[in-house]
């Protein structure tokens, strides 16, 4: 998590205002993430620090979801919490809205229904196989049957839904097959039970329906977390920004209500709202989101700058060019979905299985039914022995094959700090044979380093330093050691540099056009990642930056190669810096200078050449890219719109996350095509058995629960480690490391 | 046989009584702060919990 990294940005009061809504009597709410809570007693320090401020009406703190809900009364303004919390130690930003999940509660009540209906029916029907008499199993069957058809209905619209929209539009999925095999066998058996008959399979129908509800709830369960966890990252983009108006009157806007021609005062530190032009001021910007430009960029009067842009040093004023449903970032989020034609294309496995899967069980069925109706002459007989094979073949262990394994690896990954925010995407992601990253702020942090940590005058540099924000002085003063000369009367003059005295000189340091008297070395002034410290106007010292790399960059380039993946760079920054990083790195393949849509073309380059591309990249300009590729991942630090685009999103800073997904990924297909092969297996031997007429009740009953129990037994291998030679030696390496968890 | 005319109903009321406290506790957001729950019953404040 990079809560204090250099994007972070604390909400202003307006902001709070603008997240937060009116519950009742006469109270707001806004839910804050606060990522640091881990244990008890940051539940009590967290609310005890909260319930102090005097407006505040209740604070309830949620260790699960690692935030907190505030209420204060309304009419007062929002409670200074975010300062609160920092002040006990905890960093916190505005969280998702509190949001009810009407799908889950939805599944959860399906699923305890269908249990209570399950524990229940079986309860009747253990005494009917254990041998009851004629009365007793009749009285049996008919409270068997009055208490499964609500629940049929009930429980089982999840599936008939869902089946109902895919043969509405001419396809199939897996709920097809298990639709008809529960209105089938639920028929057959009400009709049994009325005649008096002496097979019912209640029980089946709502064991089926249980088991399938389980797999769908955790499949849906595992999803709302991994969307919860990436809604509440700290938002990058501001939600409103402080607006001039004509009068001089300052009020905040919601950013959807800033109209071109509007004046906008964006304080250092924030981000810009909607695409502008600089009307006054001087500061340097940090585009590195927007273009992957990774120099910040001095700005001047009449610049254009695009949304999501930072203002670094000073404050500006500015003149909105759009609205923001018009703004670069809307232009984003238009060829996103452009570009996210080649997603819907993916079949997904079970539909795979299940388009070849129902014709032949179906069929199968058909032909017990005429092949009994025409050697015995019995219509019932044939019709009974037709629904034991729909039931016996009914895709329990098929509907759960794949949602726990996809849940056991969204487990295995939520621990390692990567989010999975779709299902399909870990299939995607397991055919993967290409890698595309992004380099700023992917490949490298985003923030400058000093390329001659021991150069000479660092101490006086990094004195001046101490006083900008600039990312340059930044790294300067984290590249100082030991006692740093005094420095007076400092001032930043924004877009230039610094200027100070020490003793009776005037030391600058900035610009080398500004710094030096007489500037020799025109392509010093042109070099762009260089600053200047000089004295009384003569050049004391160069200082010279490079972009940092991630922790994990060069392990994670060396892994995925392993694992049999090309790796390549696709940039928007200038030649030289992509190209030092891919020789750094040992690249062979980067392109430089990209715009957004060059960057989708490539991809559809490379998918047309038939390759199967992970794109992993943060910036606005990289969202395209991310909806275009064949499956994406994003920095918990990206920008807002790629986190939303992204199928994976990891938190830690490091990419070992990579290679460690991508290895997950590829044991959840394996065991995900064994699940399969045992289903296949089981369903080859169970099938001549109910051709034959064999399968009672009973044998169904156990049949499903065993063939459900080996399927989701072989899903928790996953978290057994590796199978094979290198399992021990792993598990080894986990114990110690615990990080470093991608080792093959 | 005459006893299961009202064993049955019996057995079914008290499952549904255990469905229904199930669907109550849903409802009322007991299971919103599984970790937590578990750290605040060690907590001992004299008025309450916090808040």
């Amino acid at each position: 998590m990079n809560a204090g990294g250099p994007h972070h940005r604390a909400p202003s009061r307006e902001e709070i205002l603008l997240a937060s809504c009116q519950v009742a009597k006469n109270l707001r709410e806004v839910r804050l993430s606060v990522p640091g809570i881990h244990c008890g007693g940051c539940l009590r320090t967290v609310e005890q620090a909260l319930a102090r401020l005097d407006t505040v009406a209740e604070a309830r703190a949620n260790l699960t979801s690692r935030s907190v809900i505030v209420r204060w009364r309304d009419g007062v303004p929002p409670p200074a919490m975010i300062e609160a919390l920092a002040a006990v130690g905890h960093a916190a930003h505005l969280g998702e809205a509190p949001r009810a999940d009407k799908i889950q509660a939805e599944l959860v009540r399906s699923l305890a229904i269908a249990g209570f209906a399950t524990s229940n029916i079986m309860l009747f029907s253990v005494s009917v196989w254990a041998g009851a008499g004629d009365g007793i199993r009749a009285v049996f069957h008919a409270a068997s049957a009055l208490i499964a058809l609500p629940v049929l209905v009930y429980s089982g619209r999840t599936f008939y839904r869902s089946a109902w929209s895919a043969v509405r539009h001419g396809r199939t999925n897996m709920d097809v097959p298990i639709s008809i095999g529960l209105t089938l066998a639920f028929a057959m058996s009400l009709y049994d039970t009325l005649q008096g008959g002496q097979h019912a399979y209640f029980d089946a129908v709502v064991m089926l329906l249980f088991f399938l509800l389980i797999g769908r709830t955790l499949d849906h369960a595992m999803r709302a977390r991994a969307r919860r966890a990436v809604g509440d990252l700290a938002r990058l983009a501001a939600r409103g920004a402080m607006m001039e108006g004509p009068d001089g009157t300052h009020t905040y806007l919601p950013a959807e209500e800033i109209r071109p021609g509007m004046t906008i005062l964006l304080a250092a530190g924030e981000r810009v709202p909607v695409d502008a032009r600089v009307l006054s001021g001087t500061s340097d910007l940090d585009r590195s989101l927007v273009t992957g430009e990774s120099a910040p960029q001095a700005t001047a009067p009449g610049m254009a700058v695009e949304a999501g842009t930072l203002n670094l040093t000073a404050p500006l004023r500015l003149q909105a060019r759009s609205a923001a449903s018009e703004s670069f970032l809307a232009e984003m989020t238009r060829m996103m979905t452009a570009a996210e034609a080649g997603h819907s294309r993916y079949k997904l496995v079970a539909d795979r299985a299940a388009a070849l899967y129902a014709p032949l069980v179906h069929s199968a069925a058909l032909l017990a039914f005429l092949g009994w109706a025409f050697a015995s002459g019995d219509i019932h007989r044939a019709a009974e022995i037709a629904v034991s094979v729909l039931i016996i073949t009914c895709p329990c262990a098929l509907g759960l094959a794949v949602p726990i394994v996809q849940v056991v690896a969204a487990r295995r990954m939520f621990e390692h700090g990567v989010m999975v925010r779709d299902g399909a995407g870990l299939e995607r992601l397991a055919d993967v044979d290409t890698v595309v990253f992004d380099k700023t702020g992917t490949l490298t942090s985003g923030e400058p380093q000093l390329r001659q940590p021991s150069a000479t005058h660092l101490g006086l540099a990094a004195a001046l330093a101490a006083h900008s924000r600039h990312p340059y002085a930044r790294a300067l003063v984290a590249a100082r050691h030991g006692p740093a000369p005094i420095v007076t009367d400092v001032r930043e003059l924004p877009g230039r540099g610094i200027e100070g005295r020490c003793g009776s000189d005037v030391i600058r340091l900035g610009r080398s056009d500004w710094v030096l008297d007489a500037p020799r070395h025109i392509q010093e002034i042109a070099s762009s990642s260089c600053t200047t410290l000089s004295r009384n106007g003569a050049c004391l010292a160069h200082f010279h930056f490079d972009d940092r790399l991630r922790p994990g960059a060069g392990a994670a380039i060396r892994a995925l190669t392993e694992q049999g993946c090309a790796t390549a760079i696709l940039s928007g920054d200038h030649i030289v810096a992509v190209a030092d990083i891919a020789a750094r790195l040992g690249v062979t393949q980067f392109e430089a200078g990209l715009l957004p849509a060059d960057k989708v073309t490539r991809l559809q380059m490379l998918a047309a050449a038939g390759r199967k591309t992970l794109m992993v990249g943060d910036g606005l300009n990289d969202a395209p890219a991310l909806a275009a590729a064949c499956v994406s991942m994003a920095p918990s630090d990206a920008a807002d719109v790629g986190r939303q685009a992204a199928d994976f999103v990891f938190l830690r800073a490091s990419l070992e996350a990579i290679p460690f997904t991508l290895s997950v990924a590829r044991r959840a297909r394996t065991l995900i095509r064994q699940n399969f092969a045992l289903a296949i297996l089981y369903n080859a031997i169970a099938l001549p058995f109910a051709v034959a007429g064999l399968v009672t009740p009973l044998a169904a009953a156990l049949a499903m629960s065993v063939s459900s129990l080996a399927v989701v037994a072989n899903a928790l291998r996953l978290n057994s480690g590796r199978a094979g030679k290198s399992g021990r030696q792993g598990r080894m390496l986990r114990r110690r490391t615990p990080v470093v968890q991608f080792a093959e | 046989m005459s006893v299961l005319i009202y064993l049955i109903p019996i057995s079914l009321a008290l499952g549904a009584a255990g469905l229904v406290a199930f669907l109550w506790s849903l409802r009322n957001g007991q299971y919103q702060d599984l970790d937590g729950a578990a750290e605040r019953v060690l907590f001992d404040d004299e008025d309450g919990p916090a808040g």
